[in-house]
């Protein structure tokens, strides 16, 4: 079992997202991105339904508040149904375009052994 | 649990959006793997603070095991689906993701994109299978994924000790194994943190040598 790297996904990505078939780098399944406040032009059908989700309410009858906030690529991929590889590339595309972005208190990169460490003491405070 | 509005009326009405706080500044994520009914869902269910999500992911494979090579070989489709959670951490400035991932070895293309930055791996294991957690034991170990090990305690299920199972599984002395019952949040806590112990301590936490796990 150790063919060549299989890459499924590249049909429906390279379709979906208008031609990008590569996620950036930093646009991982737990990447929580917000609204930039940049372009709303023209965009493709999948591309629009993304941004919709960061769309803020225009009074939502339910009164639970406007819509909008952050979201990690995987809670898009799981709202929309959409592939969740399909999502990092369509995500990875609209930060490159403007639409979205890390949100603005973000924390640069750091050592993972900090966020390790963050991460320890954090579940022991839940028990 | 915090969910949003999601009452567009022109939208899929039946997937809750869960808004990440504005008090992230940061997330991360822990894999939990394992054969299916396992309990990874079960485990990811009792811990995280919203509402287990799925995400689908078709992936194409040989629709026998067979290599063909004349070009036209038989491709199926499969959809696979993945469960996640959220916890947060930290007063709420970290957001760590709990991502579920069927351990089959066909699954290769999905592990890429999920242990790709992950903090490491929790695999679940049964006792009463243990082979449906070899497929993720050697993908982790391809991948160079840190790992425990977690015997959900199925009550059915008979024990062994710790030896036994280890040699079965065939883990490194430094691997933790530990026990859990993915149903209890406390107990599934745990095991996490059997996990985050080890990867906070073991030596070179931060090298990625691809070849090391070849090794």
């Amino acid at each position: 079992m150790t063919g060549p790297r299989r890459d499924p996904d590249m049909v429906r990505p390279y379709v979906r997202t208008g031609g990008q078939i590569r996620p950036r780098a930093d646009v991982r399944l737990e990447s929580v991105v917000i609204a930039a406040n940049g372009p709303t032009g023209a965009l493709a059908a999948d591309a629009r339904l993304v941004m919709r989700l960061f769309a803020p309410g225009d009074g939502d009858p339910g009164g639970g508040g406007p819509r909008g906030g952050g979201l990690a690529v995987a809670d898009i991929a799981a709202a929309l149904e959409m592939p969740p590889s399909t999502v990092r590339i369509l995500v990875s595309s609209l930060m490159d375009s403007g639409h979205l972005t890390s949100p603005p208190s973000a924390l640069p990169d750091e050592p993972a052994s900090d966020v390790l460490q963050e991460v320890l003491r954090g579940l022991r405070e839940l028990v | 649990m915090v969910f949003g509005n999601w009452s567009d009326p022109s939208a899929d009405p039946g997937r809750p959006v869960a808004y990440v706080p504005a008090s992230v500044r940061r997330s991360a994520k822990i894999v939990v793997a394992g054969g299916f009914g396992v309990g990874k869902t079960t485990l990811i269910g009792s811990v995280s603070e919203v509402a287990p999500l799925r995400m689908e992911e078709p992936i194409t494979e040989e629709s026998t095991g067979v290599d063909d090579l004349r070009g036209t070989p038989g491709k199926t489709t499969t959809t696979v689906g993945m469960d996640f959670g959220r916890i947060h951490l930290a007063g709420g400035s970290l957001a760590l993701y709990l991502f579920g991932l069927p351990g089959q070895i066909r699954f290769r293309p999905l592990w890429e994109d999920l242990t790709e930055g992950a903090l490491g791996c929790l695999v679940l294991a049964d006792t009463r299978n243990l082979d449906a957690c070899h497929g993720a034991l050697t993908l982790l170990e391809e991948r160079g994924t840190p790992y425990a090990v977690a015997i959900n305690t199925f009550p059915d299920a008979p024990a062994h000790p710790d030896a036994e199972l280890r040699e079965a599984l065939a883990l490194d002395p430094a691997t933790p194994l530990t026990r859990c019952d993915a149903r209890d949040r406390a107990s599934s806590l745990y095991a996490l943190i059997t996990l985050a112990e080890y990867l906070t301590t073991r030596p070179a936490a931060t090298h990625l040598d691809p070849l090391e796990s070849l090794r």
